[in-house]
């Protein structure tokens, strides 16, 4: 590993904890929700670090089709995979606070459903890396992935109109972020975007050395095969 | 040959083979009637609210009974390297591509040509909107089924589990079809609100992934 690391790593811990200390504590006690708003410091971040990685799956996918290089496979591989870890952070968070706040675990609201497409469309690409048995596994997922971004925009217009005629409840977003929640959240933000680059460093190297062992165990079936 | 020769010619081997064995359109057949069977148990049929219901069911029963005949489209060239063959042959890929799609859109369509009267019968249906619309609708919801479900057959011939990977590559890839067709269906049937937008949208979505899937079909037809 490289030098970097150990920093980036004494760095996460250092910000995680101090993003929690700010989230618990410093954070002031929300009106009418009370304390359980507090999850929303991790809802929200998890949900931008998650969407941030799949735009980077996205772009890695079109780069690969283009370079063919194995690390912008990697990439894509890697920045689905966490980013999927992200997402679920925010499908498993968001009924914990909807229960007591809306008195429901789950609405079909557009960001809620738009979420949990995403989510099945990623866990459909990391399941088609894994059963898949072609020498080509990186260019048929590149595929995929861009089809899953071009379905995006369409999901997201279907969504909003689906919903648009249901009845839901009434979500608080009209409302304005106190300044010193703003500030809260922006540091739980960038405590979070420290912890996807460093999850994804590690299973970048991670991916690296696999897939050298996997190269090497090839070579010596080989060499022994033509023994 | 021609790019139009190439896809007549697969087509129409397409055809004469399903005329022959019928094998897709049969269990297609007794697949959808065993789903709108199993839904007439589950809701009941004869309720007012089943004209709200009956555009999801429709088009569910559609879709898996669709996957019978999409997973069949591929595996059957694999049986004596027909694909292997296509692949070292000067043809381009992408007629086959359209070949298989439009075979499987006309033989998803006699499917709901059939099973259509079946469905109006057991839940009373009738349209209080503009009944024409479900031409259109059909015409696009079954396109946007057979384009993504061919290209993901494709793609799930590569893998361990073929037959399962296929649903679980196009339902989620599908959904906002899926929506569209529903809601579309459901506006018409009901008659309270214009299928106007659903049917603009399930437009977007076929041309988005027909040319997606025009674009790199022939990546995946390498791709072994």
């Amino acid at each position: 590993m490289k030098r970097g690391f150990p920093i980036l790593a004494v760095v996460t811990a250092f910000l995680l904890s101090f993003a929690l200390y700010e989230a618990l504590i410093v954070a002031p006690t929300e009106q009418t929700m009370g304390n359980v708003q507090r999850i929303f410091y991790y809802h929200v971040p998890s949900a931008w670090t998650a969407f941030l990685l799949f735009a980077i799956n996205f772009v890695a996918s079109i780069l690969y089709l283009i370079k063919r290089s194995a690390k912008t496979d990697i990439l894509a591989l890697i920045s689905a995979e966490v980013g999927v870890v992200f997402c679920t952070v925010v499908l498993v968070t968001g009924p914990i606070w909807a229960r007591p706040v809306w008195g429901i675990w789950w609405t079909w609201d557009p960001r809620l459903t738009l979420t949990f497409a995403l989510w099945l469309i990623y866990v459909a690409y990391l399941l088609l890396r894994r059963v898949s048995n072609s020498s080509q596994t990186a260019v048929l997922a590149a595929i995929l992935a861009i089809l899953g971004g071009l379905d995006v925009p369409l999901n997201y217009m279907a969504i909003r109109w689906w919903v648009g005629q249901h009845p839901s409840p009434v979500i608080g977003g009209g409302g304005s972020l106190d300044p010193r929640m703003a500030h809260v959240l922006l540091i739980n933000w960038a405590a979070f975007l420290c912890l996807a680059w460093l999850l994804c460093w590690t299973r970048y190297e991670l991916e690296v050395a696999q897939r050298q062992v996997e190269e090497a165990q090839a070579l010596q079936s080989l060499l022994e095969g033509s023994r | 040959m021609s790019f139009f020769a190439i896809s007549r010619a697969t087509l129409a081997k397409d055809i004469r083979l399903e005329w022959r064995s019928k094998d897709a359109i049969n269990a297609m057949l007794f697949f959808a009637l065993l789903v709108v069977v199993i839904f007439s148990f589950a809701f009941d049929p004869t309720a007012e609210e089943s004209r709200r219901i009956a555009g999801g069911l429709i088009w569910v029963a559609f879709l898996f009974a669709a996957v019978v005949a999409l997973n069949q489209t591929w595996a059957r060239e694999l049986r004596n390297q027909v694909l292997d063959a296509y692949r070292v042959s000067p043809a381009p890929a992408n007629p086959l591509f359209l070949a298989k799609a439009l075979g499987n859109f006309l033989f998803v369509s006699v499917l709901e040509a059939l099973m259509t009267p079946l469905f109006i019968a057991f839940y009373k249906l009738r349209a209080l909107g503009p009944a024409w619309e479900l031409v259109p609708i059909a015409f696009l919801g079954t396109w946007a089924l057979v384009v993504n479900g061919t290209f993901f057959a494709a793609i799930s011939l590569r893998t361990r589990s073929r037959e399962i990977m296929l649903p679980l590559l196009l339902f989620p890839f599908s959904i906002p079809a899926l929506l569209g067709m529903v809601n579309a269906t459901t506006a018409v049937l009901t008659g309270e609100e214009s299928a106007r937008f659903w049917i603009a949208l399930l437009l977007a979505y076929d041309v988005v992934f027909t040319t997606a899937c025009l674009l790199f079909f022939e990546l995946v037809l390498e791709a072994e």
